[in-house]
């Protein structure tokens, strides 16, 4: 009896739990109103199936339990309700299966009148390239892949020279046009979702794979990666932004092609050590930082990422957080810096300086650190010298007492939370797989030994 | 993929083939539905002819994938078709004198000869020697031509598939060489692994001719 | 030939009669002691795995707590806890466990047809687990590729035990492999040669259609695993290009060129579903007898069910591309394998149909092993129809990748065949050790576990829902999801840890019977089939004593009307007690 009544009770608690649980699919963004309702067809039909069957057997437990002067009744087979319950559940399947494939049936055919944009995966990011005016994309091919060429795009043919490349993890679509997603990994299996739009399509590298939909809702949609890639699969992270036709025709103009890409002028380190001048009162006249000032050694940071650094001050993903104390010092300096020429510059001279390792202030126990390494070596490499491609920036010989803070800042969420911030998104989840100070001083001690 | 369907669809109709000449359709319950009288327990009994056939269907399986996966992987783009070497067809003419020579030694096992089932499996037993080392021959030849293992799928696949085939034969070996020791040692007992063996030398005869068709026609 | 000559054999022999206690409990010939080897070994690696799944859950439910889980060790440990649970624990106990001491002995037979093959079938099984085991000790760790190992990313930087780790887990596989096709070649040909006088095929219980037909699956699906392993091993070690296109790893070029990831998934999936009801076949055929006795009702629609497995068996290997729906394998393919998989639901929903019947107009003991049972069924509904969910191609495509696949799969592999494992441990136990075991403990066990593993699994259906990816190590902070997320996985933790530490009930059970236990009565549950009819409880070697068993009846001759017993064993003769139908059992 009470085993019957627990089944009954489960049945109704699952109810229960389904009708008040605030955990349900997130509000729908695109075209594919159609995958929902196939759901909920599916999710009458079975649940039904469920209450019944499962009532059906607390009702048997409950009424046949053992009683000494009762007897099972003796009955092998009955063909006829077999045959009915078959048919029964061949309804069933069917009432479930004739909209799913009437659904996939759209999904397969990519409307002609869809744009096309391409989705880029690789560890741990995401990019995107626009085809341009001509609406082709150039060859690509993954051996031309390189730091200088990140899309591996043929150089020589001339569908590419208009390609627009989005390096970085955010696309920017038009509302209300359908849009054809091609999918295209450079090393391992990824996989594009964006749970609002409901599709999602694995990205295979040595094939394209596609997906299609209409964004319908105005807004900013968070990219995930949802195919195994590595220890940091769970950082590939990107956003997808829905936005009126114009708003996304600007982003799309202000976005490099690769012909204005290959054709960038190397920053002048002559201008660039005038415009140092500033920068010079607090990281030194070497670059080799300051820890009363509280500014790091610049000196041997590769260019790209001081770009990235700079742009991010500039465009508030690094310094206006409110408890960011010495960020907030640093965004009004990058503001000084006009133009992206102006950037180039600076950097360019930066580059000149001599790399003389910053000096040790942090000790611990070198070994724990060692162990701790591994996860960062995997992006940082085993010489903490810094990867480009996986946008990780060198940290050996770099001022060990900033390491430690900007670990702090992406711990307590004061860097890496920006919407804009991905990589310093990434880096966050990273950083919270260190446990307290002594962690952290034992890791910065081993990055000092490389 | 499709060449595991097929393969399966065989094993399986086979199976339940099999399974509706069993008494698989009469009601259990019913005790007419057995006559128990004429039901001497499964068959003529023959266990190790059962298990045998299970494991040709158990390597034939494993082959039936590994062509499949040859002929998805032929699609791709960077396959360069192999000219096998022309040593092949000799060892190919090899194996298929030590098939005939084992089914030699098999009628004389059957007619309890001693004598010629020894030559028998001397015979047989030099012959597939000379077949793997024929193999192996191949393989010089070929990594001589610039054909190594990584040079291309189609190498590759060639490695994999020879390779495979040679240890299955060496498997085949094994057994052969108990029952040569047993026959030399004149016990009467190697009729059945005899039969056995030859069943099987059959087997990756067809394995072979199988493989090396597809790698001659691609 | 007769039948004696092979069924009677070993006693005729009597070559491996075990002298000492060597030969007896660790060189054994005999299948029920190798049976216990195989299943203590499986247990052993289960509990592995289970401490793998609460170490998981102690990262997935309080994130930012644990110094001793980052996300190197966590890819490693789900991809050790699923590859254990599925292969090394349920696998190896469901046939080389349950197949080994239930077979013979159902079919009235003295062994296993190839008792020296059986044994080495074990320690070749042995062999595998200890290779498994040290993949965690080698440089590098175990391999954290999941338990799908898809290339290129199980081979490629990014990924933990790129080096060692996955060599000794393909390896592991391989030898997994062989042993299995020992112990297979065994349990087919013991099914088909060495079954008693009268025990025709459609006389054996539903148990030993289960395992035979799992062990079938088996012998044709482990081939796709051994293929797609041995090509992935050349792919690494020796840098061919099988399953290896061009790509660009971290900035530098490994020098692969032109294979194909998506044919690794092909001939895994091929092995990979039929793995699935390799695993569900034999808990189908044992909740089936458990079911029947202890409710003392026949089976209900006895040749359905056969065919079923039949249908099931053959079904399950044309479904294997709805793990690919959204692998960018070609779209089309959706369209066949969506409805070839809600196919596959029908036989299977006519199996839980007559299961339920078999409970209906019974008279039903809830004895331990029946609440097992029962609580199968449950979970069974609820796993298999989220299954639905995710054949429906359309349906897949939200889904899929998130925790509702997690939930499904633990529903109806994590959850359902292990509260089989319980509840066929519990019902044997009289048998396989001659003593009782405490019902009330037992009874406890039942519903810690069931309602525990509920709570787990019910709510992690509503992560997938939400949008929650599966195989992430933390989520951060989202837009999408609720912050209340994070208080689910907290309970979910809760519950998981509550029922791994409930175990340790079936433990104190074990002990405790084994030590003090009540002497057993041969036959406990009145039970018809043939391994309760042995002459010594447990079974000495040669499981007959003199003469072999004779069958008469089927299985299921409970509560045959105008006969006083409520059950008829399959070796009483039939002019003491004719079979059902005689006696207007009609229906
Ligand atoms: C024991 C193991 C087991 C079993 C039995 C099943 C049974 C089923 N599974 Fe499951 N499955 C797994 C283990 C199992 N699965 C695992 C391990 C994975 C994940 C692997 C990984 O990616 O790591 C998986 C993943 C998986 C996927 C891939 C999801 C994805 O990755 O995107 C799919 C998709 O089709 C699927 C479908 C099904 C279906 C349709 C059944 C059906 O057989 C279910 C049939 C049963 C019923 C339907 C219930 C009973 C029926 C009734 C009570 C009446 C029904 C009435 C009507 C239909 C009207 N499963
Ligand atoms: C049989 C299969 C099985 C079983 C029993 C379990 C049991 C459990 N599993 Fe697991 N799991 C898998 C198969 C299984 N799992 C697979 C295949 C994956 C995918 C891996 C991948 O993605 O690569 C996975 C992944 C997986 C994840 C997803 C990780 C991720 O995607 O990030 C999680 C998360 O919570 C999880 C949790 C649990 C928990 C809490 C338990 C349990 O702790 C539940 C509670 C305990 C029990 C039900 C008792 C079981 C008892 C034993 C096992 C002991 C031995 C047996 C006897 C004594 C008879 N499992
Ligand atoms: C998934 C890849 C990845 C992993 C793993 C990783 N990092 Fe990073 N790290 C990054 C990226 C990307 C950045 C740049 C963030 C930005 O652009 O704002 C970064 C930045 C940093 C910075 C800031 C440097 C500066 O000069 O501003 C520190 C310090 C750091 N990482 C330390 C670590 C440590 C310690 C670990 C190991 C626990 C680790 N990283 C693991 C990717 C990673
Ligand atoms: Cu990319 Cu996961
Ligand atoms: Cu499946």
């Amino acid at each position: 009896m009470p085993f019957a009544v627990v089944l009954i009770l489960l049945v109704v608690g699952s109810i229960i739990f389904h009708v008040l649980s605030p955990w349900w699919f997130t509000p729908l963004a695109s075209n594919w109103a159609m995958v929902d309702v196939t759901m909920d067809i599916t999710f009458y039909v079975t649940g039904l199936v469920f209450v019944a069957v499962n009532l059906f057997m607390a009702y048997c437990v409950i009424k046949f339990r053992y009683k000494k002067e009762a007897r099972a009744t003796y009955e092998p087979e009955n063909t006829k309700l077999e045959n009915w319950l078959t048919f029964l559940t061949a309804i069933g399947v069917a009432a479930m299966l004739t909209p799913g494939l009437l659904v996939w049936a759209n999904f397969v055919n990519v409307p002609d009148e869809a744009h096309v944009v391409e989705a880029v995966g690789q560890q741990w990011h995401w990019t995107y390239r626009y085809p341009g005016e001509d609406g082709k994309f150039g060859e690509v091919d993954a051996e031309r892949i390189s730091d200088d060429n990140p899309f591996g795009i043929d150089p020589d043919d001339p569908n590419g020279q208009d390609d627009v490349l989005v390096y970085n993890p955010e696309a920017h679509l038009p509302v209300d046009r359908p849009v054809k997603f091609l999918l295209r990994s450079k090393d391992v299996l990824h996989n594009f979702t964006v749970t609002e739009f409901r599709v999602k399509m694995d990205l295979v590298p040595g094939t394209d794979t596609f997906l299609w939909l209409t964004p319908t809702v105005e807004g900013r949609f968070e990219v995930l990666c949802e195919e195994l890639c590595g220890i940091a699969h769970h950082t590939m992270r990107g956003a997808v932004i829905v936005e009126q036709q114009e708003d996304f025709e600007s982003w799309l103009a202000q976005q490099p092609t690769w012909a204005e890409n290959s054709a960038r002028a190397a920053g002048n380190a002559q201008i660039g050590a005038a415009q140092y001048g500033v920068c010079a009162a607090c990281h030194g006249q070497e670059g080799e930082g300051m820890q009363a000032l509280n500014a790091p050694k610049l000196a041997g940071q590769s260019e790209w990422y001081l770009r990235k650094q700079i742009l991010n001050y500039q465009n508030g993903a690094r310094g206006a957080h409110q408890d960011d104390v010495y960020g907030k010092q640093m965004a009004p300096m990058a503001n000084t810096l006009a133009d992206a020429a102006a950037i180039d510059n600076v950097i360019a001279h930066i580059q000149t300086m001599p790399d003389n390792p910053a000096e040790q202030t942090i000790e611990g126990d070198v070994d724990n650190g060692k162990q701790l390494y591994r996860v960062c070596a995997y992006c940082h490499a085993d010489e903490a010298q810094g990867v480009r491609a996986m946008n990780a920036p060198r940290m050996a010989g770099m001022s060990d007492w900033y390491l430690k803070r900007q670990l702090e800042n992406y711990q307590t969420e004061i860097r890496g939370q920006h919407p804009t911030d991905f990589y310093g998104f990434q880096m966050s989840l990273m950083a919270r797989t260190l446990y307290g100070e002594q962690d952290i001083d034992d890791l910065i001690a081993y990055i000092n030994t490389l | 993929m499709e060449i595991g369907l097929i393969f399966l669809a065989i094993m399986l109709a086979s199976l339940i083939g099999w399974l509706l000449k069993q008494t698989i359709n009469t009601q259990p319950w019913v005790a007419e539905g057995v006559d128990e009288a004429s039901y001497q327990a499964p068959y003529n009994a023959r266990p190790k002819t059962v298990a045998l056939a299970t494991l040709l269907a158990v390597i034939t399986s494993f082959f039936a994938l590994i062509v499949s996966a040859y002929s998805l992987r032929m699609e791709l783009g960077d396959w360069v078709p192999l000219t096998e070497p022309q040593l092949l067809w000799t060892n190919t003419a090899v194996l298929v004198l030590a098939s005939i020579a084992f089914q030699w030694t098999r009628s004389a096992a059957r007619s309890a000869n001693e004598q010629r089932v020894k030559t028998g499996l001397v015979i047989t037993g030099m012959l597939t020697t000379a077949f793997l080392i024929g193999q192996y021959i191949a393989w010089l030849q070929l990594s001589a031509a610039g054909h190594l293992v990584t040079t291309n799928p189609a190498d590759a696949f060639f490695y994999l598939l020879t390779g495979i085939h040679a240890l299955h034969i060496l498997g085949g070996m094994y057994v052969w060489a108990r029952a040569t020791k047993r026959a030399f040692a004149g016990s009467d007992s190697v009729e059945e692994s005899i039969q056995l063996c030859a069943v099987y030398w059959h087997f990756l005869l067809v394995v072979w001719l199988v493989l090396f068709g597809l790698m001659l026609s691609t | 030939m007769s039948y004696v000559a092979i069924a009677d054999r070993d006693h005729e022999e009597e070559h491996h009669d075990p002298q000492t206690f060597i030969t007896k409990y660790v060189w054994s010939q005999d299948h029920k002691v190798i049976a216990i080897q195989y299943g203590c070994t499986a247990i052993f690696v289960g509990l592995i795995a289970l401490a793998l799944s609460a170490m998981m859950r102690l990262q997935l439910g309080f994130p930012d707590t644990f110094s001793f889980i980052n996300p190197e060790n966590y890819y490693q440990f789900i991809t050790m806890h699923g590859m254990i649970m599925v292969i090394y624990l349920l696998t190896a106990l469901f046939l080389g466990g349950f197949g080994n001491y239930l077979i013979p002995l159902m079919i009235g037979s003295r062994d296993m047809v190839f008792p020296y093959l059986n044994m080495l079938s074990y320690w070749v099984y042995l062999l595998s687990v200890i290779i498994l085991i040290a993949s965690f000790f080698v440089p590098g760790g175990a391999t954290g590729a999941g338990w799908t190992l898809y290339p290129p990313q199980a081979i490629m930087q990014g990924t933990p035990g790129i080096d060692l780790g996955i060599i000794l887990m393909l390896a592991s596989l391989g030898v997994f492999i062989v042993a299995f096709t020992m112990g297979g070649l065994n349990y087919v040909t013991t099914v088909l040669q060495a079954r008693c006088k009268g025990m025709t095929l459609m006389r054996m219980p539903l148990s030993i259609w289960g395992i035979f037909m799992a062990t079938i699956l088996g012998l044709l699906a482990f081939p796709a695993l051994l293929v797609s392993a041995i090509m992935m091993m050349l792919d690494k070690t020796i840098m061919t290009s099988f399953f290896m296109p061009a790509i660009s790893s971290m900035g530098a070029d490994p020098g692969y060129t032109g294979g194909s990831p998506i044919l690794f998934q092909h001939l895994f999936w091929f092995f990979g579903h039929p793995e699935v009801y390799i695993v569900a076949l034999p808990a189908f055929g044992i909740v089936s007898d458990l079911l029947s006795t202890h409710a003392r009702k026949n089976i209900f629609g006895y040749r359905m069910m056969v065919w079923a497995i039949i249908a099931i068996g053959g079904l399950s290997f044309i479904v294997w591309a709805h793990h690919m729906y959204v692998s960018g394998m070609n779209p089309y393919f959706g369209f066949f394998f969506a409805t070839t998989t809600l196919i596959i639901a029908v036989p299977t929903a006519l199996k839980v149909y007559n299961w339920v019947l078999t409970l209906w107009e019974g008279n039903i003991h809830l004895r331990t092993p029946m609440l097992f049972a029962i609580g199968f069924i449950f979970t069974f509904i609820h796993g298999g129809l989220t299954g639905l969910f995710l054949g429906n191609v359309t349906i897949d495509l939200p889904l899929s990748d998130t925790y509702f696949v997690v939930a499904h799969f633990h529903m109806v592999m994590g959850v359902s065949p292990i509260l089989v494992v319980f509840g066929a441990i519990y019902h044997w136990w009289p048998k396989i050790t001659g003593k009782m075991y405490n019902e009330t403990l037992g009874k406890w066990h039942f519903w810690m576990t069931f309602l525990g593993t509920y709570a787990i699994y019910l709510p992690m259906h509503y992560l997938g829902f939400a949008g929650v990816p599966r195989r992430y190590f933390a989520m951060g902070n989202t837009d999408f999801l609720p912050d209340s997320a994070q208080d689910l996985n907290a309970a979910i933790t809760i519950s998981a840890l509550f029922v791994a530490a409930t175990q340790i009930l079936f433990f104190i059970n074990v002990f405790i019977s084994l030590r003090n236990g009540k002497k057993a009565d041969p036959n406990p549950w009145d039970a018809t089939s043939l391994e309760w009819q042995t002459p010594d409880t447990p079974p000495k070697h040669g499981n007959w004593g003199h003469d072999l068993p004779e069958c008469h009846r089927w299985a299921y001759d409970y509560s045959v009307p105008g006969y006083d017993d409520d059950f008829i064993p399959q070796n009483v003769p039939a002019d003491i007690a004719p079979a059902g139908r005689d006696h207007g059992g009609e229906h």
